[in-house]
């Protein structure tokens, strides 16, 4: 065993030392990504009044997520970031698209109201690569005409921690903007050629509340719940769409789910008139073959129950649920590949 | 019988017992200076540990990018299959905040330890002490927190816009004073650090500044001195080496200060000239990315940390050269 894998589990075991320790009875325990963290923690409050058994679940972050399931600490792990599936067979993970949400680009502008502002891919893309530097830069201007826009600098706020919500947003900014994908990439933790980082989709929804002059990108239920301005976006279809559950469906509509892929399924930049172009779905994973498989027979058992019965509290909190065949493609899965006895 | 030997059997036994007396003393002396041995050695045998651990968790990454590694500004952990990862930026970051913290702490510190001996009513005297010490005891977390939501709005929207202005046509200090100012920015971290610091300074200054006998001092007020003149040629140099633990200490808190400063620095691998724009040190860069880093990302982390290790062995040692040539230069 090499040291750098002690390490490894060291920081993981000290991570989760709360997670682990609690993990005796009809607990159910999984940590990752930040993105669903609202609407796994209102669904861990139903099921626990409903059913007695409680999930503890620990918003760590997407990358985080994968390394505590491939230290078994935890019973499932949750990322944003699917895993191909060729690691997936390479770990014996089994991995399953749990909710979708939707990012949204979030400002700091006196005077301007929440969908006021508009921006397309190409123009948030700039913001970010620091070539478009202030609000009343020309490239805001012409898909702005009517909003009063400051001459101040525009503050860039980013993840400072590796995250599956900067993977989807990169992955859109790459699709729209071709310096972006040239000169930055795609990619959980990236090289941000501009900006201040903050820790978390929380992280960021502090630093854009605080900070007067700036944007930043999070899930939007962090947008609603702390009542930032969020922009409206031009989509791949050319069409301006706001943030709401019918763009979000729309996006989501477009792909085709299918079970050998392990699921895998990115949902930026979709086509469709009504498309909202940052959508991402996020992933859990369990062990096919777990050393403890009452666990994930639980844990199963309140996803199986989120399927069914979360549906209106996710969309409460502005996610999608998936769509029945979706849900019925895992159930199958489940059956055939995942061992609870 | 008993009563006839007794004489004989004391003279006899005496140097027996206390031979054994003896043994015993010896005993436990010798386990004393075992035990305390031992925990010397641990101290050393963690310590080689850390170091050892921290080389092998480095090694693929040394591996990797070798000396380049120092001067590399880049930071790409998402380019495959093999990242750009260099440290150039977070220990720019470390080095400016430090230095700034102390060129603020420093002065400030040492200047309430010789109001508080020197000039300080003895009524106040307790509770600028306690004060002070209190500060001290502030999670870190606190400062931060405080740094974001006080601190950073108000120099942000006041302080930077008019030094911006001042300095805008003067060479030099217009690249150091350059705008846009940034909420979190290396200057807000160097001030939360300068006050998270200062107790350290202040409170050993004052302890040793206490140690000065009354009589040196009363000798040189005799001899007409003013206050100035007693602190600068008597009070400092009588505790001379106390003063520069105290600030080493305080350097070596600056230097490997996390929570606080991750939250107002902007975590930004970006160097730029102006102490106003966001930057990284090597704790908040290793806070904020070890979590979800893996592979090459991961072992650079780890690099990252030995260099930290590195560094302030060398502002230590430094340190303990300086004191060295002090006292040599004192004792001739």
């Amino acid at each position: 065993m090499d040291l750098s894998k002690i390490f490894r589990a060291a920081v993981v075991a000290t991570a989760t030392a709360t997670a682990s320790l609690s993990a005796q009875a009809a607990e159910i325990t999984g940590a990752g990504a930040t993105f669903p963290y609202p609407i796994y923690s209102k669904w861990a409050d139903s099921y626990k009044s409903e059913t007695g058994n409680a999930l503890n679940y620990a918003s760590v972050g997407s990358g985080a997520g994968i390394k505590q399931i491939q230290a078994k600490t935890v019973t499932f792990g949750a990322t944003d970031a699917p895993l191909t599936a060729e690691q997936l067979t390479k770990d014996g993970l089994a991995q399953f698209p749990m909710v979708m949400g939707a990012i949204v680009a979030v400002v700091n502008l006196e005077g301007v109201k929440a969908g006021e502002l508009v921006l397309d891919g190409k123009t948030l893309g700039d913001i970010y690569l620091g070539t478009v530097k202030t609000w009343d830069d020309a490239a805001i201007k012409k898909l702005n005409p009517s909003v009063k826009l400051p001459s101040a600098p525009i503050t860039v706020v980013r993840r400072s921690d590796g995250s599956g919500t900067s993977f989807n947003f990169t992955d859109y900014l790459a699709k729209a903007n071709a310096d972006w994908k040239s000169k930055v990439g795609v990619g959980q933790a990236v090289e941000w050629p501009v900006g201040v980082g903050a820790k978390g989709n929380e992280g960021i929804a502090g630093n854009v509340a605080q900070t007067k002059g700036s944007i930043g990108y999070v899930e939007y239920a962090y947008a609603k719940q702390n009542n930032l301005t969020y922009a409206s976006m031009v989509n791949a279809a050319g069409k301006t769409v706001k943030p709401t559950m019918a763009a979000f469906q729309a996006a989501a509509s477009n792909a085709s789910w299918k079970a050998e892929d392990g699921f895998y399924q990115i949902l930026t930049n979709q086509p469709g008139e009504a498309s909202w172009p940052m959508t991402a779905a996020t992933f859990i994973l369990v062990y096919k073959d777990a050393s403890d498989k009452a666990a994930v027979a639980e844990a199963l058992k309140f996803f199986s129950w989120a399927y069914e019965k979360g549906g209106k509290s996710a969309e409460e909190l502005d996610y999608i649920p998936m769509p029945a065949n979706v849900v019925s493609l895992v159930k199958a899965m489940w059956a055939k590949d995942v061992k609870t006895k | 019988m008993t009563d006839m030997s007794v004489p004989a059997m004391t003279d006899r036994t005496k140097p027996l017992d206390r031979a054994r007396a003896l043994a015993a003393f010896k005993l436990g002396d010798s386990t004393f200076y075992w035990l305390t041995r031992a925990s010397a050695l641990i101290v050393l045998c963690l310590l080689g540990g850390i170091i050892i651990s921290l080389i092998v968790g480095a090694w693929p990454a040394i591996k990797t990018f070798g000396l380049e590694f120092l001067v590399t500004r880049r930071w790409a952990p998402q380019l495959s299959p093999s990242p750009v990862l260099g440290a150039l930026g977070p220990l720019y970051g470390t080095v400016v905040t430090s230095l700034i913290a102390m060129l603020i702490a420093v002065p400030v510190g040492i200047g309430i330890a010789i109001f508080l001996t020197e000039f300080c009513p003895p009524m106040l005297r307790r509770p600028v002490g306690v004060a002070i010490e209190l500060l001290a005891g502030i999670p870190s977390i606190i400062y931060g927190m405080w740094g974001f939501f006080v601190l950073a709005p108000f120099m942000t929207e006041h302080f930077m816009p008019a030094v911006i202005a001042t300095f805008a046509h003067v060479p030099v200090l217009n690249v150091i004073f350059a705008g846009p100012p940034s909420y979190l920015s290396l200057f807000n971290a160097s001030l939360v650090l300068a006050i998270m610091i200062l107790p350290f300074i202040t409170a050993i200054s004052r302890d040793v500044f206490q140690t000065v006998p009354p009589m040196l001092k009363e000798s040189a007020y005799g001899l007409g001195c003013t206050t100035w003149e007693v602190v600068k040629n008597v009070v400092i140099p009588f505790t001379r080496a106390g003063v520069i633990g105290g600030i080493m200490l305080a350097l070596g808190r600056a230097l490997g200060e996390t929570m606080a400063v991750t939250f107002i620095i902007g975590n930004s691998f970006q160097i730029s000239g102006s102490i106003f724009s966001p930057g990284t040190t090597i704790s908040a860069a290793i806070a904020s990315e070890f979590a979800e880093a893996s592979g090459v990302h991961m072992s650079a982390l780890i690099l990252l940390g030995l260099l930290l290790f590195v560094l302030t062995f060398f502002v230590l040692a430094a340190a303990r050269l300086m004191l060295a040539r002090l006292q040599q230069q004192q004792g001739k």
